[in-house]
Protein backbone atom coordinates (compact mmCIF):
# COMPACT_ATOMS: atom_id res chain seq x y z
CA UNK A 1 0.00 0.00 0.00
CA UNK A 2 1.19 3.40 -0.91
CA UNK A 3 0.53 6.84 0.54
CA UNK A 4 -1.31 9.13 -2.45
CA UNK A 5 1.24 11.31 -3.97
CA UNK A 6 0.10 14.42 -3.73
CA UNK A 7 -0.81 14.58 0.34
CA UNK A 8 0.82 17.37 1.62
CA UNK A 9 2.37 16.39 5.10
CA UNK A 10 3.11 19.85 7.68
CA UNK A 11 5.95 19.37 10.81
CA UNK A 12 3.00 20.53 12.92
CA UNK A 13 0.92 17.02 12.57
CA UNK A 14 -1.29 17.98 9.92
CA UNK A 15 -2.16 16.10 6.39
CA UNK A 16 -3.53 17.81 3.28
CA UNK A 17 -5.14 16.31 0.70
CA UNK A 18 -5.20 18.85 -2.21
CA UNK A 19 -7.50 16.41 -4.57
CA UNK A 20 -10.43 16.58 -1.95
CA UNK A 21 -9.41 19.17 0.18
CA UNK A 22 -9.69 17.62 3.39
CA UNK A 23 -7.42 18.36 6.04
CA UNK A 24 -6.53 15.89 8.70
CA UNK A 25 -4.34 16.20 12.10
CA UNK A 26 -2.23 12.99 13.01
CA UNK A 27 -0.56 12.14 16.28
CA UNK A 28 3.48 12.02 16.44
CA UNK A 29 3.67 8.23 16.10
CA UNK A 30 1.01 8.35 12.84
CA UNK A 31 3.28 11.27 11.79
CA UNK A 32 6.29 9.18 11.61
CA UNK A 33 4.42 6.57 9.88
CA UNK A 34 3.44 8.62 7.11
CA UNK A 35 6.62 10.00 6.98
CA UNK A 36 8.50 6.22 6.38
CA UNK A 37 5.97 5.65 4.32
CA UNK A 38 6.33 8.59 1.85
CA UNK A 39 9.86 7.06 1.84
CA UNK A 40 8.32 4.14 0.51
CA UNK A 41 9.60 2.30 3.83
CA UNK A 42 8.54 -1.44 3.30
CA UNK A 43 6.08 -2.49 6.55
CA UNK A 44 8.69 -5.32 8.24
CA UNK A 45 11.21 -2.06 8.64
CA UNK A 46 9.23 0.42 9.75
CA UNK A 47 7.78 -2.22 12.11
CA UNK A 48 11.59 -2.78 13.31
CA UNK A 49 12.11 0.95 13.59
CA UNK A 50 9.35 1.46 16.20
CA UNK A 51 9.67 -1.53 18.14
CA UNK A 52 13.55 -0.62 18.57
CA UNK A 53 12.67 3.26 19.42
CA UNK A 54 9.38 2.60 21.13
CA UNK A 55 8.48 0.83 23.87
CA UNK A 56 6.02 -1.36 22.18
CA UNK A 57 6.06 -4.90 20.94
CA UNK A 58 6.07 -6.16 17.53
CA UNK A 59 2.89 -7.97 17.54
CA UNK A 60 1.24 -4.97 18.75
CA UNK A 61 2.73 -2.55 16.79
CA UNK A 62 1.53 -4.39 13.96
CA UNK A 63 -2.15 -4.11 15.10
CA UNK A 64 -2.47 -0.62 15.86
CA UNK A 65 -0.82 0.15 12.43
CA UNK A 66 -3.12 -1.97 10.54
CA UNK A 67 -5.84 -0.16 12.15
CA UNK A 68 -3.84 3.09 11.35
CA UNK A 69 -3.96 1.98 8.05
CA UNK A 70 -7.28 1.53 7.70
CA UNK A 71 -7.82 5.16 9.01
CA UNK A 72 -6.37 6.16 5.91
CA UNK A 73 -7.83 4.10 3.67
CA UNK A 74 -11.14 4.90 5.13
CA UNK A 75 -9.97 8.80 4.63
CA UNK A 76 -9.28 7.81 0.79
CA UNK A 77 -5.02 8.57 1.42
CA UNK A 78 -4.21 5.67 0.10
CA UNK A 79 -3.51 4.94 -3.59
CA UNK A 80 -3.80 1.17 -4.16
CA UNK A 81 -7.25 -0.86 -3.35
CA UNK A 82 -5.28 -4.06 -1.73
CA UNK A 83 -6.48 -5.41 1.40
CA UNK A 84 -4.21 -4.77 4.20
CA UNK B 1 18.95 3.74 25.88
CA UNK B 2 15.45 4.28 27.63
CA UNK B 3 12.78 3.60 24.64
CA UNK B 4 10.14 5.81 24.34
CA UNK B 5 6.63 5.67 25.02
CA UNK B 6 4.32 4.46 22.33
CA UNK B 7 0.94 5.83 21.32
CA UNK B 8 -1.46 4.79 19.41
CA UNK B 9 -1.35 5.89 15.92
CA UNK B 10 -3.72 8.25 15.07
CA UNK B 11 -5.69 10.59 12.13
CA UNK B 12 -8.67 12.71 12.40
CA UNK B 13 -10.39 14.68 9.73
CA UNK B 14 -10.58 18.23 10.51
CA UNK B 15 -14.18 19.71 10.44
CA UNK B 16 -14.56 22.72 10.06
CA UNK B 17 -17.14 25.57 11.44
CA UNK B 18 -20.02 22.07 12.03
CA UNK B 19 -20.23 21.13 15.54
CA UNK B 20 -20.14 17.71 16.26
CA UNK B 21 -22.13 15.66 18.52
CA UNK B 22 -19.24 14.89 20.51
CA UNK B 23 -18.98 18.36 21.84
CA UNK B 24 -15.58 20.58 22.24
CA UNK B 25 -12.80 18.70 23.29
CA UNK B 26 -11.97 19.43 26.97
CA UNK B 27 -8.73 18.48 29.04
CA UNK B 28 -9.51 15.20 30.90
CA UNK B 29 -7.86 14.73 34.00
CA UNK B 30 -6.53 11.60 34.97
CA UNK B 31 -7.67 9.92 38.04
CA UNK B 32 -5.13 7.79 39.38
CA UNK B 33 -5.55 7.67 43.01
CA UNK B 34 -9.16 7.17 45.33
CA UNK B 35 -8.91 8.87 48.64
CA UNK B 36 -5.01 8.30 47.72
CA UNK B 37 -4.95 5.02 47.37
CA UNK B 38 -3.43 3.90 43.75
CA UNK B 39 -6.22 2.45 41.15
CA UNK B 40 -3.88 0.52 39.23
CA UNK B 41 -3.58 -1.35 42.96
CA UNK B 42 -7.30 -1.90 44.10
CA UNK B 43 -7.79 -3.38 40.10
CA UNK B 44 -4.33 -5.74 40.91
CA UNK B 45 -5.91 -6.75 44.32
CA UNK B 46 -9.70 -6.82 43.66
CA UNK B 47 -10.15 -7.27 39.99
CA UNK B 48 -11.40 -4.90 37.53
CA UNK B 49 -14.31 -4.27 36.71
CA UNK B 50 -14.36 -2.68 40.45
CA UNK B 51 -16.81 -0.78 42.49
CA UNK B 52 -14.82 1.60 44.91
CA UNK B 53 -16.82 3.20 47.62
CA UNK B 54 -15.55 6.07 49.81
CA UNK B 55 -16.73 6.12 53.53
CA UNK B 56 -14.77 9.73 53.31
CA UNK B 57 -16.82 11.26 50.81
CA UNK B 58 -20.03 9.82 52.67
CA UNK B 59 -19.83 11.26 56.08
CA UNK B 60 -18.37 14.35 54.08
CA UNK B 61 -21.66 14.87 51.44
CA UNK B 62 -24.31 13.50 54.46
CA UNK B 63 -22.38 16.59 56.93
CA UNK B 64 -22.81 19.17 54.14
CA UNK B 65 -26.60 18.45 53.37
CA UNK B 66 -27.71 18.59 56.76
CA UNK B 67 -25.70 21.45 57.52
CA UNK B 68 -27.68 23.23 54.51
CA UNK B 69 -30.93 22.19 56.35
CA UNK B 70 -29.88 22.32 60.24
CA UNK B 71 -28.64 26.01 59.69
CA UNK B 72 -32.22 27.48 58.28
CA UNK B 73 -34.58 25.02 60.24
CA UNK B 74 -34.48 24.03 64.01
CA UNK B 75 -36.01 20.22 63.43
CA UNK B 76 -34.31 18.25 60.64
CA UNK B 77 -34.27 14.33 59.96
CA UNK B 78 -32.56 12.53 56.99
CA UNK B 79 -34.08 9.30 56.55
CA UNK B 80 -31.85 6.76 53.93
CA UNK B 81 -33.46 6.00 50.83
CA UNK B 82 -32.56 2.14 50.53
CA UNK B 83 -33.06 1.36 47.17
CA UNK B 84 -30.73 4.15 46.22
CA UNK B 85 -28.11 1.92 47.57
CA UNK B 86 -29.21 -1.09 50.32
CA UNK B 87 -25.29 -2.57 50.49
CA UNK B 88 -25.54 -2.87 54.68
CA UNK B 89 -21.95 -1.24 55.29
CA UNK B 90 -23.39 1.85 52.79
CA UNK B 91 -26.59 1.88 54.91
CA UNK B 92 -24.72 1.67 58.34
CA UNK B 93 -22.68 4.31 57.50
CA UNK B 94 -25.91 6.49 57.02
CA UNK B 95 -27.45 5.13 60.25
CA UNK B 96 -23.93 5.71 61.90
CA UNK B 97 -24.68 9.84 60.52
CA UNK B 98 -28.17 9.79 62.54
CA UNK B 99 -30.38 8.65 59.72
CA UNK B 100 -33.50 7.07 59.86
CA UNK B 101 -34.54 4.12 56.93
CA UNK B 102 -36.97 4.73 54.18
CA UNK B 103 -38.50 2.12 52.49
CA UNK B 104 -39.99 0.50 49.61
CA UNK B 105 -40.68 -3.11 49.65
CA UNK B 106 -41.02 -5.92 52.48
CA UNK B 107 -37.01 -7.10 51.26
CA UNK B 108 -35.90 -3.63 52.37
CA UNK B 109 -37.85 -3.16 55.45
CA UNK B 110 -35.88 -6.29 56.47
CA UNK B 111 -32.87 -5.25 55.70
CA UNK B 112 -33.25 -1.84 57.68
CA UNK B 113 -34.42 -4.08 60.86
CA UNK B 114 -31.38 -6.26 59.97
CA UNK B 115 -29.29 -3.56 60.14
CA UNK B 116 -30.40 -2.14 63.50
CA UNK B 117 -32.72 0.47 62.33
CA UNK B 118 -35.57 0.65 65.43
CA UNK B 119 -39.06 0.57 64.10
CA UNK B 120 -40.10 3.29 64.71
CA UNK B 121 -37.38 5.05 62.81
CA UNK B 122 -38.19 3.24 59.45
CA UNK B 123 -40.75 4.88 56.81
CA UNK B 124 -42.37 2.76 54.81
CA UNK B 125 -43.66 4.50 51.46
CA UNK B 126 -44.37 2.31 48.13
CA UNK B 127 -47.23 1.21 46.48
CA UNK B 128 -46.88 -2.18 47.42
CA UNK B 129 -47.31 -3.45 51.15
CA UNK B 130 -48.81 -6.13 51.50
CA UNK B 131 -51.27 -6.85 54.80
CA UNK B 132 -48.41 -8.46 56.71
CA UNK B 133 -45.92 -6.08 55.88
CA UNK B 134 -48.54 -3.61 57.17
CA UNK B 135 -49.46 -5.51 59.69
CA UNK B 136 -45.45 -5.71 60.56
CA UNK B 137 -44.51 -2.05 60.00
CA UNK B 138 -47.83 -1.39 62.39
CA UNK B 139 -46.61 -3.51 65.61
CA UNK B 140 -43.22 -2.07 65.42
CA UNK B 141 -44.64 2.15 65.20
CA UNK B 142 -43.02 2.25 61.85
CA UNK B 143 -44.22 5.38 59.65
CA UNK B 144 -46.68 4.07 57.41
CA UNK B 145 -47.24 6.71 54.19
CA UNK B 146 -49.88 5.36 52.16
CA UNK B 147 -50.05 5.62 48.70
CA UNK B 148 -53.54 4.81 47.70
CA UNK B 149 -56.93 4.48 48.87
CA UNK B 150 -57.23 0.33 48.50
CA UNK B 151 -53.97 0.54 50.76
CA UNK B 152 -55.67 2.79 53.36
CA UNK B 153 -58.47 0.61 53.58
CA UNK B 154 -56.27 -2.52 54.23
CA UNK B 155 -54.39 -0.37 57.17
CA UNK B 156 -57.76 0.08 58.72
CA UNK B 157 -58.38 -3.43 58.54
CA UNK B 158 -55.06 -4.11 60.43
CA UNK B 159 -55.24 -1.34 62.65
CA UNK B 160 -58.64 -2.74 64.28
CA UNK B 161 -56.95 -5.67 65.64
CA UNK B 162 -54.47 -3.75 67.37
CA UNK B 163 -54.20 -2.18 70.86
CA UNK B 164 -52.25 1.31 69.53
CA UNK B 165 -52.96 3.55 65.89
CA UNK B 166 -50.21 2.71 63.46
CA UNK B 167 -48.76 6.01 62.48
CA UNK B 168 -49.53 7.25 58.80
CA UNK B 169 -48.80 9.81 56.69
CA UNK B 170 -50.27 10.24 53.11
CA UNK B 171 -48.31 10.75 50.01
CA UNK B 172 -49.18 13.30 48.25
CA UNK B 173 -48.90 13.96 44.26
CA UNK B 174 -49.23 17.73 42.96
CA UNK B 175 -48.56 20.19 40.35
CA UNK B 176 -45.12 21.86 41.42
CA UNK B 177 -44.35 23.70 37.88
CA UNK B 178 -42.21 20.71 37.17
CA UNK B 179 -43.71 18.23 34.18
CA UNK B 180 -44.91 15.26 33.67
CA UNK B 181 -46.23 15.54 37.35
CA UNK B 182 -45.65 12.26 39.24
CA UNK B 183 -49.23 11.26 39.74
CA UNK B 184 -48.51 7.98 39.91
CA UNK B 185 -47.95 7.96 43.39
CA UNK B 186 -49.82 9.00 45.97
CA UNK B 187 -52.88 11.19 46.22
CA UNK B 188 -53.35 14.38 44.26
CA UNK B 189 -53.52 17.62 45.91
CA UNK B 190 -55.41 19.78 43.01
CA UNK B 191 -57.94 17.32 42.39
CA UNK B 192 -59.31 16.78 45.95
CA UNK B 193 -57.62 13.54 46.75
CA UNK B 194 -55.14 14.31 49.07
CA UNK B 195 -57.42 16.27 51.36
CA UNK B 196 -60.40 13.15 50.87
CA UNK B 197 -57.89 10.88 51.84
CA UNK B 198 -57.01 12.81 55.03
CA UNK B 199 -60.78 13.11 56.10
CA UNK B 200 -61.05 9.68 55.48
CA UNK B 201 -57.89 8.44 57.70
CA UNK B 202 -59.17 10.79 60.80
CA UNK B 203 -63.09 9.69 60.18
CA UNK B 204 -61.77 6.17 60.32
CA UNK B 205 -60.78 6.42 63.97
CA UNK B 206 -58.39 3.69 64.06
CA UNK B 207 -54.95 5.72 62.62
CA UNK B 208 -53.05 8.26 63.69
CA UNK B 209 -52.67 10.84 60.89
CA UNK B 210 -48.79 12.09 61.81
CA UNK B 211 -47.07 13.31 58.78
CA UNK B 212 -47.49 14.44 55.44
CA UNK B 213 -45.48 12.85 52.31
CA UNK B 214 -44.58 14.09 48.68
CA UNK B 215 -41.75 13.01 46.52
CA UNK B 216 -41.87 15.21 43.63
CA UNK B 217 -39.76 13.29 41.14
CA UNK B 218 -36.15 12.81 40.48
CA UNK B 219 -33.22 14.86 39.64
CA UNK B 220 -35.28 17.97 40.10
CA UNK B 221 -33.43 20.70 39.04
CA UNK B 222 -35.57 23.26 40.11
CA UNK B 223 -35.25 24.81 43.68
CA UNK B 224 -38.93 26.60 42.92
CA UNK B 225 -41.08 23.11 42.51
CA UNK B 226 -39.36 22.40 46.32
CA UNK B 227 -40.87 25.89 47.66
CA UNK B 228 -44.40 25.39 45.56
CA UNK B 229 -44.46 21.18 47.39
CA UNK B 230 -43.40 22.83 50.59
CA UNK B 231 -46.43 25.19 51.04
CA UNK B 232 -48.92 22.74 49.44
CA UNK B 233 -48.00 20.18 52.10
CA UNK B 234 -48.06 23.11 54.90
CA UNK B 235 -51.41 24.40 53.55
CA UNK B 236 -53.04 21.01 53.69
CA UNK B 237 -51.23 20.39 57.56
CA UNK B 238 -53.30 23.77 59.05
CA UNK B 239 -56.08 22.87 57.27
CA UNK B 240 -56.21 19.39 59.14
CA UNK B 241 -55.40 21.55 62.33
CA UNK B 242 -58.50 23.86 61.51
CA UNK B 243 -60.94 20.97 60.38
CA UNK B 244 -60.23 18.13 62.64
CA UNK B 245 -57.46 19.33 65.08
CA UNK B 246 -55.08 16.92 63.74
CA UNK B 247 -51.77 17.79 64.69
CA UNK B 248 -49.52 16.92 61.35
CA UNK B 249 -46.33 16.78 63.47
CA UNK B 250 -43.83 15.91 60.05
CA UNK B 251 -43.68 17.03 57.06
CA UNK B 252 -41.50 14.68 54.44
CA UNK B 253 -40.36 15.91 51.23
CA UNK B 254 -38.64 12.91 49.68
CA UNK B 255 -35.73 13.13 47.38
CA UNK B 256 -34.96 14.12 44.20
CA UNK B 257 -31.86 16.49 44.15
CA UNK B 258 -29.88 16.41 40.85
CA UNK B 259 -25.97 15.59 41.27
CA UNK B 260 -23.62 16.85 39.19
CA UNK B 261 -24.24 13.67 36.45
CA UNK B 262 -24.62 15.09 33.34
CA UNK B 263 -28.52 14.15 31.95
CA UNK B 264 -28.38 12.52 28.36
CA UNK B 265 -29.32 14.80 25.64
CA UNK B 266 -28.66 17.38 28.16
CA UNK B 267 -27.21 20.99 26.82
CA UNK B 268 -25.21 21.99 30.02
CA UNK B 269 -22.91 19.91 32.22
CA UNK B 270 -24.28 18.48 35.76
CA UNK B 271 -21.52 20.35 37.16
CA UNK B 272 -23.09 23.74 35.45
CA UNK B 273 -26.72 23.14 36.17
CA UNK B 274 -27.07 20.77 39.53
CA UNK B 275 -28.42 23.09 42.57
CA UNK B 276 -26.25 22.83 45.50
CA UNK B 277 -27.91 21.79 49.26
CA UNK B 278 -28.00 25.15 50.20
CA UNK B 279 -30.29 26.40 47.07
CA UNK B 280 -32.82 23.24 48.21
CA UNK B 281 -32.94 23.87 51.49
CA UNK B 282 -33.22 27.66 51.06
CA UNK B 283 -36.38 26.75 48.93
CA UNK B 284 -37.84 24.36 51.10
CA UNK B 285 -37.31 25.75 54.77
CA UNK B 286 -38.26 29.55 53.80
CA UNK B 287 -41.81 28.13 52.46
CA UNK B 288 -41.86 26.06 55.74
CA UNK B 289 -41.21 29.30 58.00
CA UNK B 290 -43.76 30.94 56.08
CA UNK B 291 -46.99 28.57 56.60
CA UNK B 292 -48.99 29.63 59.69
CA UNK B 293 -48.35 26.50 61.89
CA UNK B 294 -50.73 25.94 64.92
CA UNK B 295 -49.29 26.99 67.87
CA UNK B 296 -46.34 28.40 66.12
CA UNK B 297 -45.31 24.54 66.21
CA UNK B 298 -42.96 23.80 63.42
CA UNK B 299 -43.17 19.97 62.34
CA UNK B 300 -40.40 18.10 61.75
CA UNK B 301 -38.97 18.11 57.97
CA UNK B 302 -38.15 14.89 56.83
CA UNK B 303 -35.57 14.13 53.94
CA UNK B 304 -35.57 10.84 51.74
CA UNK B 305 -32.47 12.60 49.68
CA UNK B 306 -30.86 9.24 47.48
CA UNK B 307 -28.61 9.91 44.71
CA UNK B 308 -27.19 13.25 46.32
CA UNK B 309 -25.78 11.66 48.81
CA UNK B 310 -24.43 8.99 47.17
CA UNK B 311 -23.54 9.18 43.91
CA UNK B 312 -20.12 10.92 44.49
CA UNK B 313 -18.85 8.28 46.87
CA UNK B 314 -19.24 5.48 44.49
CA UNK B 315 -16.48 4.87 41.30
CA UNK B 316 -16.72 2.03 38.87
CA UNK B 317 -12.74 0.94 37.75
CA UNK B 318 -12.02 -0.56 34.85
CA UNK B 319 -10.26 -1.97 31.51
CA UNK B 320 -10.27 -1.46 27.95
CA UNK B 321 -10.64 -5.15 26.56
CA UNK B 322 -10.46 -4.43 22.65
CA UNK B 323 -10.51 -1.36 20.24
CA UNK B 324 -12.49 -1.33 16.73
CA UNK B 325 -13.58 0.40 13.87
CA UNK B 326 -17.08 -0.02 12.54
CA UNK B 327 -18.11 -0.51 9.16
CA UNK B 328 -17.98 3.46 8.95
CA UNK B 329 -14.34 3.67 9.79
CA UNK B 330 -16.12 5.52 13.32
CA UNK B 331 -13.59 3.82 16.92
CA UNK B 332 -15.27 1.82 18.89
CA UNK B 333 -13.69 1.04 22.36
CA UNK B 334 -14.94 -2.43 24.28
CA UNK B 335 -14.94 -1.65 28.02
CA UNK B 336 -15.16 -4.55 30.34
CA UNK B 337 -17.85 -2.55 31.81
CA UNK B 338 -21.29 -3.09 30.55
CA UNK B 339 -24.98 -1.66 31.33
CA UNK B 340 -25.55 -5.11 33.58
CA UNK B 341 -23.10 -3.07 36.33
CA UNK B 342 -23.94 0.78 35.11
CA UNK B 343 -27.64 0.89 35.30
CA UNK B 344 -27.36 4.98 35.28
CA UNK B 345 -25.50 5.09 31.44
CA UNK B 346 -29.11 5.07 30.30
CA UNK B 347 -29.99 8.03 32.01
CA UNK B 348 -26.35 9.53 32.44
CA UNK B 349 -23.50 10.39 29.98
CA UNK B 350 -21.20 9.52 32.52
CA UNK B 351 -17.58 10.90 33.29
CA UNK B 352 -14.76 8.52 32.84
CA UNK B 353 -11.41 9.35 33.06
CA UNK B 354 -8.34 7.85 32.32
CA UNK B 355 -5.85 6.91 35.16
CA UNK B 356 -3.29 7.43 33.37
CA UNK B 357 -1.86 10.10 31.95
CA UNK B 358 -2.76 11.04 28.21
CA UNK B 359 -1.64 12.88 25.33
CA UNK B 360 -3.31 15.86 24.64
CA UNK B 361 -4.65 13.76 21.19
CA UNK B 362 -8.34 13.15 21.43
CA UNK B 363 -10.46 10.38 19.17
CA UNK B 364 -14.05 10.18 18.74
CA UNK B 365 -15.34 6.84 19.86
CA UNK B 366 -18.51 5.15 21.02
CA UNK B 367 -17.57 3.14 24.94
CA UNK B 368 -19.21 -0.30 24.47
CA UNK B 369 -19.61 -2.66 26.92
CA UNK B 370 -18.67 -6.56 26.52
CA UNK B 371 -22.53 -7.84 26.69
CA UNK B 372 -23.63 -9.37 23.65
CA UNK B 373 -26.43 -6.74 23.03
CA UNK B 374 -26.49 -3.57 21.13
CA UNK B 375 -27.71 -1.50 23.91
CA UNK B 376 -24.27 -2.04 25.77
CA UNK B 377 -23.13 1.85 25.02
CA UNK B 378 -21.49 3.31 28.14
CA UNK B 379 -21.13 6.62 26.23
CA UNK B 380 -22.27 7.00 22.69
CA UNK B 381 -20.28 9.73 21.43
CA UNK B 382 -17.35 10.59 23.72
CA UNK B 383 -14.32 12.69 22.81
CA UNK B 384 -11.16 11.02 24.58
CA UNK B 385 -7.53 10.34 24.58
CA UNK B 386 -6.26 7.70 23.18
CA UNK B 387 -7.10 4.24 24.77
CA UNK B 388 -5.22 0.82 24.38
CA UNK B 389 -5.91 -2.63 25.30
CA UNK B 390 -5.09 -3.03 29.03
CA UNK B 391 -5.56 0.74 29.62
CA UNK B 392 -7.63 1.34 32.88
CA UNK B 393 -10.36 4.15 33.85
CA UNK B 394 -12.53 5.92 36.11
CA UNK B 395 -16.17 6.14 35.79
CA UNK B 396 -17.30 8.77 38.23
CA UNK B 397 -20.44 9.60 40.33
CA UNK B 398 -21.87 6.34 40.16
CA UNK B 399 -22.89 5.68 43.94
CA UNK B 400 -26.56 5.51 43.18
CA UNK B 401 -29.05 2.82 41.78
CA UNK B 402 -25.74 1.21 40.40
CA UNK B 403 -25.44 -1.68 43.09
CA UNK B 404 -29.91 -1.75 43.58
CA UNK B 405 -30.38 -1.73 40.04
CA UNK B 406 -27.23 -3.84 38.15
CA UNK B 407 -28.25 -7.02 36.57
CA UNK B 408 -26.69 -10.27 36.70
CA UNK B 409 -26.20 -11.23 33.57
CA UNK B 410 -23.72 -13.25 31.18
CA UNK B 411 -21.20 -12.51 34.16
CA UNK B 412 -20.96 -12.52 37.72
CA UNK B 413 -21.26 -8.96 39.64
CA UNK B 414 -17.87 -7.35 40.40
CA UNK B 415 -16.75 -6.95 44.17
CA UNK B 416 -17.97 -3.71 46.01
CA UNK B 417 -15.06 -2.53 47.90
CA UNK B 418 -15.29 0.49 50.79
CA UNK B 419 -12.00 2.53 51.12
CA UNK B 420 -12.63 3.43 55.22
CA UNK B 421 -11.86 7.25 56.57
CA UNK B 422 -8.28 5.43 57.39
CA UNK B 423 -7.78 4.36 53.99
CA UNK B 424 -8.11 1.04 54.63
CA UNK B 425 -10.08 -1.37 52.27
CA UNK B 426 -13.32 -3.98 52.86
CA UNK B 427 -14.61 -6.03 50.40
CA UNK B 428 -18.45 -5.23 51.53
CA UNK B 429 -19.70 -7.53 48.74
CA UNK B 430 -17.60 -10.32 46.96
CA UNK B 431 -17.35 -11.00 43.52
CA UNK B 432 -20.51 -13.39 42.50
CA UNK B 433 -19.36 -17.06 41.65
CA UNK B 434 -20.91 -19.93 40.55
CA UNK B 435 -22.20 -20.91 43.86
CA UNK B 436 -23.73 -17.20 44.49
CA UNK B 437 -25.34 -17.43 41.37
CA UNK B 438 -27.28 -20.72 41.25
CA UNK B 439 -27.98 -20.95 44.52
CA UNK B 440 -31.70 -20.42 44.15
CA UNK B 441 -31.91 -22.78 41.42
CA UNK B 442 -33.33 -26.60 41.59
CA UNK B 443 -33.54 -29.35 38.60
CA UNK B 444 -35.89 -31.40 38.79
CA UNK B 445 -35.70 -35.72 39.20
CA UNK B 446 -35.80 -35.81 34.91
CA UNK B 447 -33.45 -33.55 34.06
CA UNK B 448 -30.68 -34.71 36.83
CA UNK B 449 -29.07 -37.22 33.74
CA UNK B 450 -28.18 -35.36 30.64
C1 LIG C 1 -40.38 7.82 47.97
C2 LIG C 1 -38.98 8.10 47.58
N1 LIG C 1 -38.18 8.77 48.42
C3 LIG C 1 -36.89 9.04 48.11
C4 LIG C 1 -36.32 8.65 46.92
C5 LIG C 1 -34.90 9.01 46.60
O1 LIG C 1 -34.84 9.86 45.52
P1 LIG C 1 -33.50 10.52 45.00
O2 LIG C 1 -32.48 9.44 44.82
O3 LIG C 1 -33.89 11.15 43.71
O4 LIG C 1 -33.06 11.54 46.01
C6 LIG C 1 -37.14 7.96 46.00
C7 LIG C 1 -36.58 7.54 44.71
O5 LIG C 1 -37.21 7.27 43.73
C8 LIG C 1 -38.49 7.67 46.34
O6 LIG C 1 -39.30 7.00 45.50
Amino acid sequence: MKLKKSIAISESGFVFDPMSGESFSVNEIGMEILELMKQDQPVDAISEYFVKTYDVEASDFEKYFYDFIGMLRQYQLIEDNEPA
Amino acid sequence: MEKKIFERPYIKKIRAGMPSKFGKPVKIDPLPFIDDLPVEELIKQYGSPLFVISEKTIRETFRKAKMAFETRYPRVQFAWSYKTNYLDAVCRIFHQEDAWAEVVSGFEYEKAEKNGVAGNKIIFNGPDKSLSDLKKASENDSLIHIDHFDELYDLIEVAKKMDHKPRVAIRVNMDTGVYPIWDRFGFNYENGDAWDAINRIVRSEKLELSGLHCHIGTYMLSTEAYRRAASKLGELAVRAFHRHNTLIKYIDIGGGFATQNTLKGAYYQGYDTAPSFDEYAESITSALLDVNFPDNKLPLLILETGRALIDDAGFLLGTVLANKRLSGGNRATILDVGVNNLFTSFWYDHEVNPVKDTSDHFEESTFFGPLCMNIDVIRDAISFPLLRKGDQFVIKRIGAYNMTQWMQFITYRPNVVLIDINGSTHVIRKMEDLNAVTAGESVPDHLQKI
